[in-house]
């Protein structure tokens, strides 16, 4: 290159740069705040501010009053992270936070996350879902317990109190390598690699702010029946699984979301996601007779209905005797247990099989489960009543487990936990 | 040793006279795999390459050295010695791997790990280089019947300097060579599949940081200038991995034994590699 190019060549380049500089002060420079911000997702080719693409095919909303993949119509695939943060200060943190906000909302648009402009570096987005449109996906944020004890980030005053790690529970075989983390990424799309680039991605583009602790694939099966309509999906017991969950709004303010005063403000509008790697004994159930298995939930394995009814939505009477005086449903059910407390939670579980385990060589295979609820208290309560009873309990084992403050939903020229931040 | 690497296609067959010739075209097009519609263009670092070229050299002049002692002592049947120096010798080589790596012919005759050969069909018969002289001492723990292999790898060193005198270094070479380095250490060193019976790989794991260190300080001004943040984070990371690896320096200022690392170690080892790889990946925007 000769010298007399190489400068118009600058100039360009300059030129451009700047013209970056005042388009995104223009679109977001109050909302965001001045910080370096601009300059990380530059270079990432990404601008400061993205909006929801309504035009996208298959596409759930970014931007709302609450986070997606919590009240979102579960997809058939997730890959959920747990993350370690490596950053050393409250402000690189949010920075992080800000840098992910568009990130997020560009993965949703079923876009990359950014643009390659120059072939002497790496792609930006790693391109594995170029092609496919948003399938749906979904990327919940989190931060656990240990965010808050980690001294160099001057969080502790802001951890609500009922963000613990969880009791330990009977029968709990946590292993190391399943349990906690500092912060959660919950990827859902109605496609595996969709989800799995959306964590890849983000993951990437944080590189030296944060690594991964570990992460799990998980999976649905959802029946589509003659009218269209989507039915519950089964788990690997081949029973359905999800029937009784709060849906009306009603429902979801009482059991879900964090309504004003219940928690601190930076939550409210917020959940808390509580999530089980619960490996299931799959060689076992599948030598346990039809009537032992249908007496372990309470249900029957055909339709989902519940014992002494029709239909699978017909009410659960957990009260109802039989002539004899019995109870109709049996005493050491999953179902007749997890209803003899008050309190109620939403499932969101998906199936997960991680090939076999080396010392035994029976499937690593079980439930990613993941339910949200307004305090992690209604889930201790309800696997409380679990206990040792549950007749399930013969055929898992708990092998990990997390708990995670989600932030409540983000406002247009917000990013992903602000209240927090400004809390 | 890799499939063929960006920097193998430039220098393929290896002989491109001359300082900085103008070959520009034909090396855009090499280079232009997969991206088509991005602005990229050649930026000349004469300077730079020139002093990364004297680098690749001096190391080479001393890997020759190095090995010519190291041959000595084998021949000798000296084992302590040829012990004592195989994995500082081999530093050198590492080091500059970018550049030594890029003879197709040569870097399989010094450096081939058997698992290597084996992959390729070929069998311990086809084996050369210090891999087979570490399996001498090490396992077999005899230098009799080597002597054939030690005065080929001597051999084929002498040659790998000659011929290095005359590689073109580009800038590109250098920026991917430093990523390079590291996908080294990523893929073999951090799980010691480099030396296997030695077990000298933290050794490797540091001459191949070094490699990539200089290259980053060669180009550094040149990164500032373009993006300043990028540099303080390189010079943070690579602060960060050469802290890591100094809790397992020796007395003697060499390096304990892979197997003396647990799986909580590698893994932190590894992580700051990955840490300092994406960045590290970055350098390429002062060619934009
Ligand atoms: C591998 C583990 C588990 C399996 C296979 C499983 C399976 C089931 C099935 C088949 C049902 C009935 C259908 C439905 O209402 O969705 C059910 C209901 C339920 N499960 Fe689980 N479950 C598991 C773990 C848990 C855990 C850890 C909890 C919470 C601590 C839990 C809480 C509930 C609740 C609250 C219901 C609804 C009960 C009702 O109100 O009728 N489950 N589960």
């Amino acid at each position: 290159m000769t010298e007399s190019n190489k400068e118009t060549f600058m100039d360009k380049k300059l030129s451009r740069r700047r013209m970056l500089k005042m388009t995104g002060a223009g679109a977001a420079g109050v909302a965001i705040g001045a910080s370096g911000l601009g300059g990380v997702l530059k270079a990432f080719g990404v601008p400061d501010f993205l909006e929801d693409d309504t035009s996208v095919e298959n596409k759930v909303n970014f931007y709302g009053k609450h986070q997606s993949g919590i009240a979102t119509e579960v997809q058939t695939h997730v890959y959920f992270a747990s993350l370690s943060v490596l950053v050393k200060s409250k402000a690189e943190l949010q920075e992080l936070f800000k840098m992910w906000t568009p990130m997020a909302v560009s993965l949703m648009n079923g876009k990359p996350i950014g643009e390659t402009k120059n072939s002497y570096v790496p792609p930006v987005d790693t391109g594995e879902a170029i092609g496919v449109d948003a399938k749906n996906l979904s990327i919940t944020f989190g931060v656990g317990p240990s965010l808050f004890k980690n001294k160099s980030l001057g969080l502790s005053h802001l951890k609500p109190k009922e963000l613990n790690d969880l009791p330990h529970f009977p029968k709990d075989q946590l292993e190391e390598a399943y349990t906690g983390g500092d912060l959660c990424i919950q990827a859902c799309a109605d496609d595996p690699q969709v989800a799995f680039h959306a964590v890849r991605n983000l993951v990437r583009a944080a590189s030296g702010k944060v690594s991964i602790k570990w992460t799990q694939a998980g999976f649905n099966s959802i029946p589509v029946n003659k009218e269209g309509k989507r039915e519950t999906p089964r788990n690997l017991f081949a029973f359905k699984d999800g029937t009784e969950n709060p849906r009306s709004e009603k429902a979801m303010n009482d059991v879900v979301w964090v309504q004003k005063g219940e928690s601190k403000p930076w939550m409210t509008n917020g959940s808390y996601l509580v999530v089980r790697r619960i490996q299931m004994h799959l060689e076992t159930w599948d030598r346990t007779s039809l009537q032992a298995q249908e007496d372990t939930f309470g249900r029957y394995r055909h339709n989902g209905a519940p014992y002494g009814k029709e239909n699978e939505f017909d009410a659960v009477d957990e009260d109802r005797k039989d002539e004899n005086g019995n109870y109709v449903l049996p005493e050491t059910s999953h179902v007749f247990l997890a209803r003899q407390v008050k309190a109620r939670i939403m499932r969101r579980a998906f199936s997960y099989s991680s090939g076999v385990i080396d010392h035994t060589g029976a499937y690593d295979a079980g439930l990613l489960f993941i339910s949200f609820q307004k305090n992690p208290q209604q889930f201790t309560d309800i696997q409380n009543a679990l206990g040792r009873l549950d007749k399930m309990n013969e055929y898992i084992t708990h092998r990990g487990s997390g708990v995670f403050a989600c932030f409540p939903g983000i406002k247009k020229g917000s990013y992903i936990g602000e209240a927090l931040f400004n809390a | 040793m890799k499939a063929k690497s960006l920097l193998a296609i430039l220098v393929a067959g290896g002989v491109v006279m001359g300082g900085c010739g103008n070959s520009d075209d034909t090396k855009k097009s090499d280079t232009k795999t997969e991206q088509t519609a991005t602005d990229t263009k050649e930026v000349s670092l004469d300077a730079e390459t020139k002093a990364y070229k004297e680098f690749a050299l001096d190391q080479l002049d001393q890997f020759t050295k190095a090995t010519e002692e190291f041959v000595t002592a084998f021949k000798d049947g000296d084992m302590d010695k040829a012990k004592e120096l195989y994995p500082t010798a081999r530093m050198f080589f590492e080091r500059s791997e970018p550049i030594a790596e890029s003879f197709g012919d040569l870097d399989p005759a010094i450096d081939a790990r058997l698992a290597d050969l084996e992959a390729e069909g070929q069998t311990k018969d086809d084996w050369t280089g210090y891999h087979k002289l570490e399996y001498a001492l090490w396992e077999d723990g005899k230098t009799k019947g080597y002597e054939e292999v030690a005065d080929k790898l001597l051999a084929d060193t002498k040659e790998l300097r000659a011929r290095v005198e005359t590689v073109e270094v580009t800038p590109d070479m250098m920026i991917n060579g430093a990523v390079d380095l590291l996908n080294e250490v990523s893929t073999s060193k951090i799980s010691g599949e480099e030396d296997i019976f030695s077990h000298t790989d933290l050794y490797d794991f540091k001459a191949n940081i070094e490699g990539a260190e200089k290259i980053f300080e060669i180009l550094e001004p040149k990164i500032k200038e373009k993006d300043a943040a990028l540099a303080e984070n390189l010079t943070d990371k690579f602060k960060n991995v050469n802290d890591l690896l100094a809790n397992y320096e020796t007395k003697d200022g060499g390096y304990v034994s892979y197997t003396k690392l647990t799986d909580k170690d590698t893994k932190a080892l590894a992580n700051a590699i990955n840490q300092l790889g994406e960045p590290l990946s970055q350098m390429g925007t002062i060619l934009e």
